[in-house]
């Protein structure tokens, strides 16, 4: 399979092995109609092995979600058969909607409609805290 | 509009005049007591609180100005199954400021998200407590005359007591701070206290279980409880229980200018015969909780001192 072969759409690239199935439900690719392709375990001169996500559309992807959940993966962003945007998302400093807090007596557990929100705490360690009660992820 | 939450969202500075105007209320009280006529303070209290409530009811009258509120989830619309927002936003109609105590952690802070007035934590589960930590800096500054090269000495729980973690966060921003950590093995210091606020503001702090060690040492003794439920056997809990009790005994190393402090509600860990000893200041703080909630309700109210 071929960058080239997209006409307008997104490849994630540099997904670390068998992360590319978590990512593909966390980013809900499979409510897309266009086509999706996933490649298990493609030889990678940088990490051994990795994984490959090619979604045949321009959908804006979850920067957040994909820094948090496959760090140092890259987004290419192919406009008319080119590569327009290259794209390597960092962890975020802000998670909304991705983690769930687990402390029983925290506020988001019970409140209604509360967004579950985590901050980063600690980059080099990758530690997030939830916003409310500050539990660790 | 500000609320206070953490008492990392007060500044050094805010510190410094916050102590400053409680200073003041002590020294002319009479200058203080129609500074919010006028202004409502709501006291939702989702959790029983002796002391707490009555100190903040205590400050907003002692400013001329009035009270509303409960004092337990039940005689309140959360038994009906309100949430947090709803109920801010409701009350802000009615008041001018809202003191919140909620059993769920981070609930006052859900509270001032919505709320249209400032909101003050008057402490969420075991997360924070700032008006605590509050008077426990006003008391510090009046017995130490300020917070700076102070050894400080926690004792008891230090693993569960969110006070201890509040002050400690709060001190840590003064130059000289020495910590001197005493619990049993099963109550020490979290490591992400001891990383992210120690270790990372380079204080240098001791651990030992042995209390009349290092008790010469300090310029104040923080005791707190230890408490029965976090232990697995109660023979144990017995045997570390007894050896954090103070006592006139345990005092004769400590230094005559010692400062020895409690967040109150106390047990057995001090011993009643210390409570007339001139370096007990444990009621003195609970005075300087009121002094240190009016000077907070008037700096969120934007009522000049």
């Amino acid at each position: 399979m071929n960058i080239d072969s997209i006409q307008n759409g997104i490849v994630i690239d540099h997904i670390p092995a068998g992360k590319g199935m978590e990512l593909y439900g966390l980013l809900n690719l499979e409510t897309l109609d266009c086509q999706v392709a996933i490649i298990k375990n493609a030889l990678s001169r940088k990490m051994g092995r990795k994984d490959i996500i090619k979604i045949d559309a321009a959908i804006d992807v979850d920067l957040d979600l994909l820094g948090y959940t496959a760090p140092g993966a890259t987004i290419n962003i192919i406009r008319d058969g080119v590569l327009a945007e290259k794209k390597t998302p960092d962890l975020p400093e802000t998670l909304t909607g991705v983690l769930r807090c687990k402390n029983p007596r925290c506020i988001s557990c019970t409140e209604q409609e509360l967004p579950q929100i985590f901050r980063l705490a600690d980059r080099e360690k990758r530690i997030y805290r939830c916003f409310y009660c500050e539990a660790k992820a | 509009m500000r609320s206070l939450i953490d008492i990392r969202d007060l500044t050094p500075e805010e510190i410094d005049s916050l102590v400053a105007t409680a200073n003041d209320i002590i020294a002319n009280p009479g200058a203080y007591s129609e500074k919010c006529r006028g202004k409502k303070l709501a006291t939702l209290f989702f959790e029983p609180s002796t002391r707490t409530r009555l100190s903040f009811e205590a400050a907003m009258y002692e400013l001329g100005g009035n009270v509303l509120g409960f004092s337990e989830a039940q005689s309140s619309s959360a038994a009906k199954g309100e949430s947090v927002a709803d109920t801010a936003r409701t009350v802000s109609c009615y008041a001018d400021i809202i003191a919140m105590r909620h059993p769920k952690e981070g609930a006052p802070l859900v509270a001032a998200m919505h709320a249209s007035v400032p909101v003050i934590n008057a402490g969420d589960g075991g997360h924070n407590h700032p008006t605590q930590t509050l008077a426990d800096l006003l008391t510090i500054q009046r017995e130490k005359g300020g917070f700076e090269n102070l050894t400080v000495g926690f004792c008891g729980d230090l693993k569960f007591g969110r006070t201890v973690h509040s002050l400690i966060a709060a001190m840590s921003r003064y130059p000289g701070l020495k910590v001197v950590l005493v619990s049993p093995e099963e109550l020490k210091l979290p490591s992400y206290v001891k990383n992210d606020v120690l270790k990372k503001n380079g204080i240098p702090y001791v651990q030992t279980t042995d209390l009349e060690s290092v008790i010469g040492e300090l310029d104040i003794l923080y005791m707190t409880r230890v408490q029965r439920e976090r232990f697995f056997s109660e023979e144990e809990y017995l045997r570390l229980k007894d050896s954090y009790i103070l006592t006139p005994e345990k005092l004769k190393n400590a230094r005559a200018d010692l400062s020895i402090m409690h967040p109150l509600p106390r047990v057995n860990e001090i011993s009643t015969a210390i409570d007339d000893d001139p370096r007990a200041c444990y009621f003195k703080q609970v005075l300087n909780g009121k002094y240190m909630r009016m000077a907070l309700i008037m700096m969120l109210l934007g009522v000049k001192a």
